[in-house]
């Protein structure tokens, strides 16, 4: 056994660990912990995948951000753990059941010979700059899709923002459909009314 | 040597143990979210391996897309979690029957 060998049984040894805690995890703060752990050892599988942009951006964006945000939500939610695990090996069979027909299914497959063959990195990975190459291929012949992905970002947000703004009800702010909606009859009221008496009018200085 | 089937066997466990975390924790909204980006990350996991052994750099690509559409996709069930809770107090999944489906 080589060394590439022990460190990708480590990896994904420790992975596949930190996977199972996260679903039995009491606590759902320790589950998100568990959840880093799990893409932390995915990435150094990555990096020994030589996709060393995509671990970098796994562990910036899931770990930096998307993780930050769990364990924000978490922590802000004052919930009741026990009442949420009542029965919660209720449905244990039927998911170990599934979980084995996965695993079997997926044995079947890669049982067959033709998969241990492929040892060695392919042609293209060999000596190139992985950053470089993704980059090029990301804003040339994917720039369509990386448009529609910013747009998805984009709507994300705004979605996001849209969902859980709840604004002060003192706060003084424009109602731009109520000003556009406006008609001259809502600002100007005409009144009609007798004329004034004309003496009195240029009596006064 | 480590061949492309271990990467795949990793992923198939991977992606078994977030089913089995569906089944195990249908009442529990956060950790059903959880599971599901456990899944994606199975599914990343082949994409990389492939694009790996075969040198198709094209499955990186499919990755990169991956994540940003989870991050979205996290992004909004945590709002719609944090809604959920505002309103009803609770995140149990078997207690969202307002539309009476």
């Amino acid at each position: 056994m080589n060394s590439q060998t022990a460190l990708f049984l480590i990896f994904s040894g420790v992975m596949l660990l930190a996977a199972l805690r996260v679903i039995t995890a009491r606590n759902p703060v320790h589950a998100v912990l568990f959840l880093v752990l799990a893409f932390f050892s995915a990435a150094a599988l990555w990096i020994m995948l030589r996709a060393e942009f995509l671990a970098i951006a796994l562990v910036l964006v899931y770990v930096g951000a998307v993780m930050v945000l769990f364990l924000f939500v978490v922590m802000m939610l004052d919930i009741n753990v026990d009442k949420l695990r009542l029965g919660f090996w209720r449905n244990a069979p039927w998911g170990f059941g599934v979980a084995a027909l996965i695993v079997l299914q997926m044995w079947l497959v890669l049982s067959q010979p033709q998969w241990q063959e492929l040892t060695a990195a392919g042609e293209g990975i060999a000596n190139v700059d992985n950053t470089r190459t993704l980059g090029l291929l990301t804003f040339t012949e994917y720039v369509f899709p990386l448009q529609i992905a910013g747009v998805i970002l984009l709507v994300a947000i705004i979605a996001a923002i849209a969902l859980t703004l709840r604004g002060r009800k003192d706060s003084k702010s424009q109602d731009v459909s109520a000003q556009v909606r406006v008609r001259s009859e809502d600002r100007v009221r005409l009144v009609s009314m007798a004329n004034e008496d004309r003496a009195r009018q240029t009596k006064q200085p | 040597m480590v061949s492309l089937s271990w990467y795949l066997g990793v992923g198939a466990l991977l992606f078994a143990i977030s089913v089995v975390g569906i089944f195990l924790n249908r009442k529990n909204l956060i950790v059903l979210l959880m599971a599901i980006e456990l899944m994606l990350l199975a599914v990343n996991m082949n994409f990389v391996a492939f694009s790996h052994f075969l040198g198709d750099y094209h499955g990186q690509v499919f990755v990169f897309f991956i994540l940003t559409v989870a991050a979205a996709e996290s992004a909004i069930g945590l709002a719609i979690l944090v809604v959920l809770f505002r309103n009803l107090s609770t995140i149990d999944v078997q207690e969202l029957d307002l539309l009476k489906g």
